[in-house]
């Protein structure tokens, strides 16, 4: 009988540790989600670019010339028009420039729009930095408002110098998920 | 038995089993478990089985002729969920209740009435996840692996999918514990690790695995269901999220998640050919690293599923070779299987043929995996039908034969009966035709670019698509022939020995056959 009790207290202990190991790997499932942002964030992977407006001093590179593209795309179904004013611009690395983008608010409801940005590649995403974009904050719309939003950056001359050229893509997302906006 | 003093009155409880459905529903003995597995596993191998027919159907010729593409897309996603967590994830678990005891010489599992638990859950997850064929906007469509944003298009049936897969993930979950459980705490006295059977030590690995992946794929469709419901943003860019965030959780757990369906495949496999070989099994202790250093990879390497979604040069190098790496102990199990077939006295009964087919089959799957992990081969192949044919050698004649070849084994054992061997080699032949005429083609139609979960294609790849369909409705219809020859086996035929084989290795075959319900009361001495 004894031996029963032994065998059973030896179960309960290597279930208990399985079970924790199972909990914790839910946990780890969950704890992905940081890490995931903090490895982007370090690495630039996946394009992130700052999301607040960064304090930069102007050091142009006049040997060196870098294309930007202006990409605009809508997330979802919603009733916008959003367009780059330009697809494409020369720049010195070091110097800022300024350019816009257009939207327009095609519903006669007052509308919210939120841009996420994305560099690529992602190598140049670190390097990539605005000083004023539309993108920091939500923009609010009036019934068929069209507006220009411009954007104001700068290529770090640390960028790597295979970079020949870089793309700064915009997805304008429609005001129902404004609320997730401070995660 | 006259002189167990230890004999306890508990044992003779057992006894009274209640008679019809309650012993079923209530059994907790760990043969009674198993057979429910298997036949569950069965069930679900027919229904994910015919979707597949279905799939093929509507693949015969170009254009749309059965069904309208929401519907295939349901067929894929469905196929896929079905036979990965219905068919052969519990018939790896079934084997493993009926096998594990009786190869460590244990009397039952360790924790018998979590085993009844883990698997009556299952009817009702599947339950659950085939009724969201009938819910408005259909079941999911979106392919199993369940990415957003397009998941989240599915209809009333998004929540229902995520519960099953929880109560699938709760089910793998208990059962591997059980499984760890047992072989730790349980052992005959002198059977030590390095002694087990290499099928006991394949499932020892694997139920960790399935531990450690099954709860992060657990978080990840929560994740999707309060994306979805709760306003969170984890994989809504609007929000801050990613959705490639999604795959590289989704594959944490998908990587490990194909291991756990062929590793007690390894394990079945290395039992049967020293049988039908006459010979030990060639580098035991090779073939248990070999195993614990395929499991350790799997979780290193899950990047490789989706190098075009942009990784940066680094990664994809890592991945790459993290991946190739994985042939090394992959290649080490090949070459111990065919140098333990070296100057063997070999014999060629159904078991035998499929663990063959297993051996050839596995290993065309394997290099297909290779030419996928080169990244630059990648973005060509990536999503063609060449995956599709990788996945599935890896799959149908790589675990399905393993788990074909491990009942042909074993079942004198179970039912007392020898199966008909004509039928089985008829059964084993038609199998191996259509499983061959089905996926080898799907090579070339996915070099030559056909895209996977498409209802419809250009014509130039009619031919192929012809040879494929033809091919599943023989390997389809054959598997008929399976579940004939099991009833058959199990109603009648010749008596089987104990040892059933030619002197075959472990304690299974010390037992008679068919094995009595209650086995190893008495722990037996392993020298």
């Amino acid at each position: 009988m004894s031996e029963q009790v032994k065998a059973n207290t030896k179960n309960r202990g290597l279930i208990g540790r399985l079970l924790l190991m199972a909990g914790g790997m839910f946990v780890f499932g969950f704890a992905l989600v940081p890490l995931y942002d903090a490895f982007c964030e370090v690495t630039g992977l996946g394009g992130r670019t700052n999301t607040e407006a960064a304090v930069v001093t102007e050091r142009p590179d006049e040997s060196r010339t870098v294309t930007v593209e202006f990409v605009a795309s809508l997330g979802g179904f919603a009733p916008w028009d959003f367009e780059p004013s330009v697809r494409s611009m020369q720049v010195h690395p070091g110097r800022l420039y300024q350019t816009h983008y257009v939207a327009r608010n095609r519903s006669s409801g007052r509308l919210m729009g939120h841009a996420v940005p994305s560099v690529a590649p992602g190598s140049a995403a670190r390097h990539f930095q605005k000083t004023e974009c539309f993108c920091f904050t939500p923009q609010e719309f009036l019934p068929e408002e069209e507006r220009d939003m411009p954007v104001v950056f700068i290529i770090d001359p640390e960028l790597p110098g295979h970079v020949d050229r870089v793309t700064l893509s915009y997805t304008f997302f429609a005001g129902q998920t404004v609320a997730g906006l401070d995660r | 038995m006259s002189d167990t003093a230890t004999h306890t009155a508990d044992h003779d409880d057992h006894h009274d089993t209640p008679k019809g459905i309650m012993r079923w529903l209530t059994t907790t003995n760990h043969k009674d478990i198993g057979t429910l597995y298997l036949l569950f596993a069965l069930l679900m191998f027919f229904v994910g089985g015919s979707m597949a027919l279905i799939i093929r159907l509507e693949l015969f010729q170009p254009g749309l002729q059965y069904v309208n593409p929401e519907f295939f897309n349901q067929m894929t996603t469905m196929h896929a969920l079905i036979m990965i967590f219905g068919a052969v994830m519990p018939a790896f678990v079934g084997l493993a209740n009926w096998m594990i005891p009786l190869q460590i010489g244990a009397p039952d599992m360790a924790l018998p009435r979590m085993n009844n638990f883990s698997f009556w859950i299952l009817p009702f997850a599947f339950t659950l996840l085939l009724s969201t064929l009938f819910m408005p906007g259909g079941g999911p469509a979106g392919g199993w692996t369940l990415y957003p944003p397009l998941v989240q298009q599915t209809g009333d049936a998004l929540p229902f999918v995520i519960l099953a897969i929880h109560l699938m993930g709760i089910s793998s979950i208990m059962g591997a514990i059980n499984v760890i459980v047992t072989i730790m705490n349980m052992r005959a006295p002198g059977m030590t690790l390095l002694k087990m059977p290499l099928f006991v030590w394949t499932w020892l690995i694997t139920a960790y695995l399935l531990i450690a992946v099954m709860p992060v794929l657990a978080g990840a469709v929560t994740m999707l269901l309060t994306d979805q419901f709760f306003g969170t943003t984890f994989f809504h860019a609007a929000g801050g999220g990613d959705p490639v965030m999604f795959q590289h959780i989704f594959w944490f757990f998908g990587h490990p998640e194909v291991y756990i369906m062929i590793l007690p495949a390894f394990g079945i496999v290395s039992e049967i050919i020293p049988t039908f070989a006459r010979k030990p099994l060639f580098g035991y202790d090779a073939m248990v690293y070999a195993t614990a250093s395929i499991a350790f990879l799997s979780f290193i390497v899950w990047a490789h599923h989706m190098f075009t979604v942009g990784m940066p040069l680094a990664g994809q190098l890592f991945f790459m070779f993290a991946t190739m790496l994985i042939a090394v102990p992959t290649g080490v199990k090949v070459f111990n299987w065919t140098a333990t077939m070296w100057r063997g006295a070999m014999t060629f009964e159904t078991p035998m043929l499929f663990a063959l087919a297993f051996l050839f089959l596995f290993t065309i799957g394997g290099f297909s995996g290779l030419m996928l992990s080169i990244v630059p081969a990648d973005y060509q192949y990536h999503d063609s039908y060449f995956v599709v044919a990788h996945f599935h050698y890896v799959l149908v004649p790589g675990s399905v034969f393993a788990i074909m070849a491990g009942v042909y084994y074993w079942l004198p054992k179970w039912t007392g009966h020898m199966y008909d061997e004509t039928l089985g080699k008829i059964h084993f032949w038609l199998s191996v035709i259509g499983v061959n005429v089905t996926f080898f083609p799907q090579h070339f139609l996915g070099l030559a670019g056909m895209p996977r979960r498409i209802p419809d294609y250009a014509t130039q790849f009619t031919n192929f698509n012809m040879m494929s369909s033809i091919g599943a409705f023989i390997f389809g219809l054959s598997q008929l022939m399976f579940v004939y020859i099991i009833f058959k086996t199990i109603r009648g035929g010749a008596k089987a020995s104990a040892e059933v084989w030619e002197s075959p290795t472990g304690l299974e075959w010390t037992v008679p056959s068919p094995a009595p319900h209650h086995t190893f009361d008495e722990a037996p001495q392993v020298k």
